[in-house]
């Protein structure tokens, strides 16, 4: 054999031998780790979902009980928004969603949002977001309270006119030096109440033969 | 190849050829997530352990691989040791993971990692090897918790702010309100606070030095004047 050959050989058979041993340790790891990380997906979703409908409302798996809906209009994403029902003795409970405010000051802000059966918000939380730290990131909870404030709001209360910032004729709290932040949280949350008062009952239904198909129609 | 002494290397890895401070490697992990305290310890510890792993490693199989093909292979063994790593972080460390995101895959393209596996490992046996690794990598988490806590300090008015996403929810208390009623200052916390401080430190550590030389010059001197 030529010996640039044999040595172009060799060195490519050196690189193989690394390639292999490295994808092995990758392999071990992945197949040791995932069921780990699975697991603390749920449970970072189980807490997010809790704090805005406790567990002790609802009786059924919420994280398993889901919807898939894809309405760019009403939801503000190209992608898929999952919903999570809860129902207690198979009575609605409440419904929750992330969402995306697709207009927040520096890119899209990630919301989770729980309406009660009745229309009122049993809450609406921030998942993630860019805005400006110490102007647009109010609208963390842990930093102020502004986001409880959609806590038992409704489209009757404040009417629908009201669901905007005080700075765009609405009820709603901006913050100094913020204003295109909570007007996208606002925004959001308004759309998601507007589709709900169409499709609630359609989201809440199961359908008999199998408890986990989303409903026929909603998936578009 | 003359081989340092131990002492040395920790000394050159701690300080002398710090990689914030004086070689300047890696200021993109070092720059975005130096924001506070934990942060910065998190990335530290982690690029730490992929220091030490990798640089064992080529160590290892430093007769084995050729001169031609030896990046690609330093390349594959780091890039190998940062997923496991990032595995193991999000199983374990899951919160922290989630603050740190794409800064620990991003451990790969860290020059300082490949630097030390081409400039060190590949020229010395394993225990020097993992030395090396630990002192930099140590070098390296002391600049990003000295930064962070500079800036979280200046932007917040606490220190080891979050400590729970690192060592769990017995650590919710070990939050440091330094300032109390403190207003925050911006400027901090956003990225040109990164590099105003890393500026800053950057010259404290130079006064230091340059205090040192004096003190050691004077010393030198001293007595042939007394003599």
């Amino acid at each position: 054999m030529h010996p640039t050959l044999r040595n172009m050989l060799t060195a490519g058979g050196i690189l193989t031998g690394f390639a292999l041993a490295g994808t092995a340790l990758v392999v071990v790891t992945y197949q040791q780790t995932h069921p780990i990380v699975a697991e603390n997906a749920r449970r970072a979703l189980l807490a997010n979902l809790n704090e805005l409908v406790p567990a002790e409302r609802y009786d059924n798996d919420l994280t398993a009980d889901t919807l898939e809906i894809r309405d760019p209009a009403a939801f503000g994403t190209e992608q898929p928004v999952t919903v999570y029902r809860a129902y207690r003795n198979g009575q609605p409970v409440a419904l929750l969603a992330t969402l995306v405010a697709p207009d927040g000051y520096s890119g899209a802000i990630r919301l989770l949002v729980a309406v009660n059966a009745d229309g009122t918000l049993a809450g609406v939380r921030v998942l993630g977001h860019k805005e400006t730290p110490g102007l647009g990131d109010k609208i963390e909870a842990g930093r102020s309270d502004w986001i409880l404030g959609f806590t038992g709001k409704s489209l009757s209360d404040p009417a629908e006119g009201g669901w905007k910032v005080k700075k765009d004729g609405g009820q709603f709290d901006q913050f100094t030096g913020a204003t295109i932040t909570p007007r996208a949280v606002v925004g959001a949350v308004r759309r998601f109440l507007v589709y709900l008062r169409e499709h609630r009952e359609v989201l809440f239904q199961r359908s008999p033969d199998r408890e986990r198909s989303p409903p026929g129609g909603i998936q578009r | 190849m003359s081989t340092p002494a131990y002492s040395r290397i920790l000394a050159d890895g701690l300080w002398h050829n710090n990689t914030g401070f004086v070689q300047l490697l890696g200021l993109c992990p070092l720059l975005a997530v130096s924001s506070n305290v934990i942060n910065g310890l998190g990335l530290g510890l982690a690029t730490t352990l992929v220091l030490l792993a990798s640089n064992v490693t080529v160590s290892l199989i430093r007769q084995w691989v050729w001169p031609e093909v030896r990046i690609p292979v330093f390349v594959m063994i780091i890039a190998c040791f940062v997923t496991a790593i990032e595995l193991a972080m999000n199983a374990f460390l899951h919160p922290l993971h989630a603050v740190l995101g794409i800064f620990i895959p991003l451990i790969v393209t860290n020059c300082c990692v490949i630097g030390r596996a081409e400039a060190f490992a590949s020229k010395h046996d394993p225990l020097r090897a993992a030395v090396d690794g630990l002192a930099i990598g140590l070098g390296f988490t002391l600049v990003l918790v000295l930064l962070g806590g500079l800036r979280e300090l200046l932007g917040q008015g606490t220190l080891l702010a979050q400590a729970q996403l690192m060592f769990g929810e017995a650590a919710r208390g070990w939050t440091v309100q330094v300032f109390h009623e403190y207003r925050g200052f911006l400027l901090a916390i956003l990225p040109p606070g990164a590099f105003i401080g890393l500026g800053l430190l950057i010259a404290l550590k130079n006064v230091l030095d340059a205090r040192r030389r004096r003190v050691l010059a004077a010393r030198a001197l001293r007595p042939s004047v007394e003599g």
